[in-house]
């Protein structure tokens, strides 16, 4: 009866709503389209041919599509550079210099990503399109995030990228923290996307739009009486995008995943979130809510600090490489924050190029250890690299650039990414904010360097001499924690000759060039970064 | 011509780059060789831009070479480039003609040494970064060739390093030099910081803006550095402990070339000094001061090396008394000579040593004429020279410093005279104890002992370089002879570079004879003096008071004062403040990082539940706060 007594009622719904739909611009978001349809083509390929595919033929093709990507991104930048940035689809994505600079970098993730994890899958004996597909999925989620010119989109996107990176946290079945890893950070990941989506419902509900620029032009041309709910979902936005981007207190997950995840995931994880999250940050807090920034700066400012000191002391106090860099990425993204907290232009770019360089650094630095894994991905205690300089100069010599580019030596592109976020923060007078970024980037400093000491079998002059000496915190000279399980039942670990992949080596040869070469040269790549204005 | 004027400083630089890469394989004798080639090549190089600036007119001799800029940040433009103009390439003229033939002797003089190759090495270096300094046209460069020598001097004097005393001598060289160098960077900070330029002719051209006490500073900083570098009261013990090099760097660093950069400087800056008389009368007063006392420490040394060191120190105070008074062309001819006849000495004086078996005390030698004649006659030479015996080159060169001296204020003449009498006196007591008087050593032949004392005059090339500098020493004066006014061929050629900033003196031809005449008369006393005393003996306390031969007790003063309480500071300081203190504080900030580090551990559980926790407890900090930013 009241079935149909609806329909009516229904259908002249229907008839009086007409849905228009918007006029695509499919060339503004060719590389997301590119990535989504080369996933969906490499998954089915496979199963239409009936022998077996060897594994190195989806990470070709997988690379191809990323390349396409590329040229596709770079095509854009073109017309950017010749015509200006221009919005597209309804306003919900922007075509700018900051989205592309993103996409360059991502589509640079995934080409990376995939030579790594073609030597990784082939060591392991996984076959299958699985993991390639997913990571292009999450790669075209990340660009989206990046080019996205509205929370709904900007959500939509975070959801592309992240679901992905839960399933490939997962992958490893023979290790069980591979799986614990993929659960943990799916139930968090979750929890946080509900809180993004209420801020979204908390900014909607205060100025009456999704969409960035209109939310940016009503907060400039009105003044919020009552600003409760808008501040309030712009805190509930910044605890959503604070848990992607592992700011502190945010970031408890993040050691657990990152070590869990098998090695050249955690890399490609930590590369593509970092560059999809702060993307959508960066956009979302300078640009949208630039005139609030008395409001959110503090904030910022506080979040910035805690996460610098937190990242750099939780990585003293690690065994295990994996670990130790999941804490060094919270530093970095510390630092990364310290660029938006001067909220001005020369602060964003600093961030920007900050991301854009780490990436390089920090998918190199999970390439070696993917390497020195060995087979099974279970050698990840420091003892591993023990005397790695005489076993595997090569890789000993790249580890040893990559982390002193982490570090932030000068001649290497982390010295300046870390300058130019410092000499922000100093420009915007936040003095204290600029000496505990120092601060935090010499303490963690003695965790790189201590990696570097081990490989070149330097007995620090102030260990204890003993076999322990170089596992402990060798600053003070104390013995390693009992408590920690890895010493609890110590493993030998496997000190033989490692071999290294050509691809891999290939791969890792590029992030150090890129380390190194734009570290001595720096001006083609910040010139890049600073012509990535904002649309607004 | 000018155009070649790079390769000046460029071929010693060669040579070193050289001797850098392959000087063990050239070995013994063939990097000394090379050594010396590219010196002469470098002397060939400025004797053709030299008769290229020649042919230009009087006013026209001035040319700047500029090979690329070196440092551009913000307004700081510096430039590599040199300056061609008749003061550098005068300088640059007998750095290379010196220094060639020092190079030479050295050939001979180190052919037993193990580091044979090392030691031109740095001698290629030091000449270098010599003809960098005199050719610079701008402050900065010429403070690169300063530090440059600086440092060669530093390897030079401590060649020998396993010699205690030789590297405790280094040192001190080096912190006396870098007292005077931090006085010259603090110079250049306000040369920039007053004109915003470094380059000398956009200085000179500014200076009527700046004012006269920043004019006076300046002048007394940069004479500061110079005091430093040129061994002037207080700067000047480190040249006496200096002797610890060998002989020919002696010759080259301590008495032709390096020490003389001061005076350069000097008269570089002389548009400085003439805006700024103060400043001036500071340099000539010192300069005199300082001629007294080298003279009268020398007058009671016995080693043959210090002697010819306290003597160098009292010969660069004549030429700062020179260049205070404003008679710039005469502190350069003195330089001159003074190149020719103190290089002339110490290689003679390396000579002696040799034929002793490195024996440097006067007092146990003697009666060496008739064995070495051709050492003993250049030694002569020098001697006389250097006294001011007419007509040798000394004679010319101290009496125009006297004769300007008597011009600016005859209290400095007195001074400058009593320092000639002394002058050629106590090098006639160390003509006389070495070459005269009675043989106080036993002959190698006669005990039996092979490697005994022998005496014979070198091999030819360590002669050469003495018969060329002997004649130089002889004849030097012709180049700038005040009897006539178109003889004086070197105030004419300088001219251009001081203009009107010279001393003036009326003294007519008439007036100059009378100087000449009494300073024939100074020189005179000063031999018969020295014959008189010396000529029979070689024990005669009376004329070595125990202060004079203590150096006025200045060197002990410097030591228990300053070096042993700053040595007490330094030791408190690191077992006190830096172990204590500062390590304690570097140690306890990791202690606190780790225990912080220990401590966040805990919290990291494990469990998904404790990590939402610690999300919602973010989520409710955040929250809160920005209520209270809520209106």
């Amino acid at each position: 009866m009241s079935l149909v007594a609806g329909v009516p009622i229904l259908s002249s719904l229907v008839a009086s709503v007409t849905f228009v739909t918007p006029h695509v611009n499919y060339v503004a978001i060719l590389p997301e389209l590119i990535l989504i349809g080369g996933a969906l083509v490499l998954l089915v390929s496979g199963q239409l041919v009936f022998a077996k595919v060897p594994t190195a033929f989806y990470s070709v093709g997988s690379g191809a599509v990323a390349a396409a990507a590329l040229a596709a991104s770079l095509v854009l930048w073109h017309d950017v550079q010749a015509r200006g940035p221009f919005t597209a689809i309804a306003d919900s994505v922007a075509v700018d210099g900051f989205a592309i600079v993103f996409l360059v970098l991502v589509s640079c993730i995934l080409i990376l990503g995939s030579v790594i994890a073609n030597d990784f899958l082939i060591r392991e004996g996984t076959s299958g399109p699985e993991y390639h597909v997913l990571a292009l999925l999450a790669g075209s989620g990340a660009m989206l995030m990046a080019s996205a010119n509205d929370l709904i989109l900007i959500f939509v996107a975070l959801e592309i990228m992240s679901i992905p990176l839960y399933v490939l946290a997962g992958m490893d079945l023979k290790r069980r923290e591979s799986g614990e890893a993929a659960m943990k950070y799916f139930v968090l990941g979750a929890f946080s996307s509900a809180i993004f989506v209420y801020g979204i419902a908390l900014v909607y509900g205060a100025t009456g739009s999704v969409n960035l620029p209109q939310i940016a032009s009503y907060l400039s041309s009105n003044f919020v009486m009552s600003n409760g709910v808008l501040l309030a979902g712009l805190g509930l936005l910044l605890v959503g995008f604070g848990f992607k981007v592992s700011a502190v207190p945010f970031h408890m997950w993040t050691p657990d995943v990152y070590q869990g995840a098998p090695t050249p995931v955690t890399g490609f994880m930590i590369a593509i979130a970092k560059a999809g999250g702060f993307a959508a940050l960066l956009r979302v807090f300078f640009s949208t809510f630039g005139t609030l920034r008395t409001d959110w700066q503090p904030l910022l400012w506080v979040i910035a600090i805690v996460t610098l000191l937190l990242g750099a002391i939780g990585g003293l106090v690690q065994h295990d490489v994996k670990r130790m860099l999941a804490y060094s990425s919270i530093n970095h993204a510390g630092f990364i924050l310290v660029g938006l907290a001067a909220a001005t232009a020369q602060g964003i770019s600093g961030s920007v190029y900050y991301v854009f360089v780490y990436a390089f650094l920090v998918l190199g630095s999970f390439a070696v250890i993917t390497v020195v894994g060995g087979r099974g991905d279970l050698e990840h205690d420091l003892d591993a690299y023990r005397g790695l300089g005489r076993r595997q100069p090569a890789l000993a010599l790249a580890f040893t650039l990559l982390l002193l580019g982490q570090t932030g030596v000068p001649f290497t592109t982390g010295f300046l990414a870390k300058l130019y976020v410092i000499s922000a923060a100093v420009r915007a007078h936040s003095y204290a904010l600029a000496i505990v970024a120092m601060l935090s980037a010499t303490i963690a400093a003695a965790f790189y360097l201590r990696l570097v000491f081990l490989m070149y079998g330097v007995r620090l002059p102030f260990g204890t001499g003993s076999d322990a000496g170089s596992l402990s915190l060798s600053i003070t000279g104390d013995e390693p924690d009992a408590l920690e399980p890895a010493q609890a039942a110590p493993r030998r670990a496997n000190l033989g000759p490692v071999s290294v992949p050509g691809p891999t080596a290939l791969a890792i040869l590029v992030t150090v060039a890129v380390t190194i070469v734009f570290g001595i040269w720096p001006g083609p790549l910040v010139d890049f970064v600073r012509a990535a204005g904002l649309l607004f | 011509m000018l155009r070649v004027a790079f390769l000046v400083p460029l071929l010693p630089l060669a040579g070193f780059v050289t001797l850098v890469f392959s000087g063990r394989r050239l070995g013994n004798p063939l990097a000394g060789w090379l050594a010396t080639l590219t010196v002469a090549g470098s002397f060939v190089v400025t004797v053709v831009v030299f008769i290229g600036l020649f042919q230009l007119p009087a006013t026209g001799r001035s040319y700047t070479q500029t090979w690329f800029t070196w440092i551009s940040a913000g307004h700081l433009h510096v430039d590599m480039g040199l300056l061609v103009d008749p003061l550098s390439m005068t300088m640059a003229a007998f750095v290379t003609g010196v220094g060639a033939l020092i190079h030479l002797y050295s050939i001979g003089y180190m052919e037993h040494d193990e580091d044979f190759p090392k030691f031109f090495l740095y001698m290629n270096l030091f000449v270098a970064a010599m003809l960098l300094l005199v050719l610079a046209d701008n402050f900065l460069l010429l403070f690169l060739g300063w530090e440059g020598v600086g440092v060669c001097s530093y390897f030079l004097i401590g060649f020998w390093f396993e010699r205690d005393s030789a590297s405790s001598a280094a040192k001190k060289a080096m912190i006396f030099n870098r007292i005077g160098d931090s006085a010259f960077l603090v110079a250049l900070f306000l040369i920039y910081e007053r004109t915003g330029s470094l380059e000398y002719h956009a200085v000179f051209a500014r200076l009527g803006s700046v004012g006269e006490p920043s004019l006076v500073a300046i002048g007394l900083l940069l004479f500061a550095g110079a005091v430093g570098k040129s061994a002037q009261i207080p700067l000047y013990p480190w040249l006496a402990d200096a002797m610890e090099g060998p002989t020919p760097v002696s010759a080259l660093i301590h008495a032709a070339t390096m020490v003389t950069a001061g005076v350069y400087l000097m008269c570089r800056i002389n548009p400085i000094l003439y805006r700024a008389p103060d400043a001036a009368h500071v340099v000539a007063i010192v300069g005199a001061a300082t001629a007294l006392l080298g003279a009268t420490i020398a007058c009671a040394q016995n080693d043959i090396k210090k002697i010819l060191a306290y003597s160098t120190i009292s010969q660069l105070g004549y030429m700062f008394l020179a260049a205070g008074i404003g008679a710039y062309d005469a502190a350069i001819f003195l330089m001159l000579t003074h190149a020719f006849y103190k290089a002339l000495l110490f290689l003679g004086a390396g000579s002696v040593i040799h034929a002793m078996n490195d024996d440097q005390d006067v007092k146990s030698m003697g009666a060496l004429a008739r064995l070495m004649p051709i050492t003993a006659v250049t030694f002569l030479i020098g001697w006389l020279s250097i006294g001011g015996v007419p007509v040798l080159s000394g004679f010319w060169s101290k009496g125009d410093v006297l004769l300007n001296g008597y011009a600016f204020s005859p209290a400095l003449w007195v001074v400058g005279a009593l320092t000639a009498v002394l002058t050629a006196y106590y090098l006639g007591r160390a003509y006389l104890l070495v070459f005269r008087g009675q043989q106080r050593w036993v002959e190698g032949r006669e005990t039996g002992d092979a490697a005994g004392r022998n005496p014979h005059d070198p091999s030819w090339v360590m002669s050469l370089p003495l018969v060329v500098l002997g004649a130089l020493s002889a004849l030097g004066g012709l180049i700038n002879l005040p009897i006539h006014p178109d003889l004086d061929f070197l105030d004419r050629w300088l001219s251009p570079v001081f203009a009107s900033r010279l001393l003036q003196h009326h003294w007519g031809i008439g007036g100059v004879w009378t100087f000449a005449l009494v300073d024939a008369v100074l020189a005179v006393l000063g031999v018969g003096l020295a014959v008189a005393v010396w000529g029979r003996t070689s024990e005669r306390p009376a004329f070595e008071p125990v202060f004079l031969r203590r150096a006025w007790y200045i060197d002990w003063a410097y030591d228990r004062f300053i070096a042993r309480t700053s040595s007490e500071v330094a030791v408190e300081t690191s077992s006190v403040v830096e172990a204590k203190g500062i390590d304690g504080a570097v140690n306890g900030f990791a202690w606190l990082v780790r225990a912080t580090g220990r401590q966040l551990r805990k919290v990291q559980t494990g469990y998904v539940r404790n990590y939402a926790l610690g999300l919602t407890a973010g989520l409710v900090l955040v929250l809160a706060y920005v209520l209270t930013r809520a209106s």
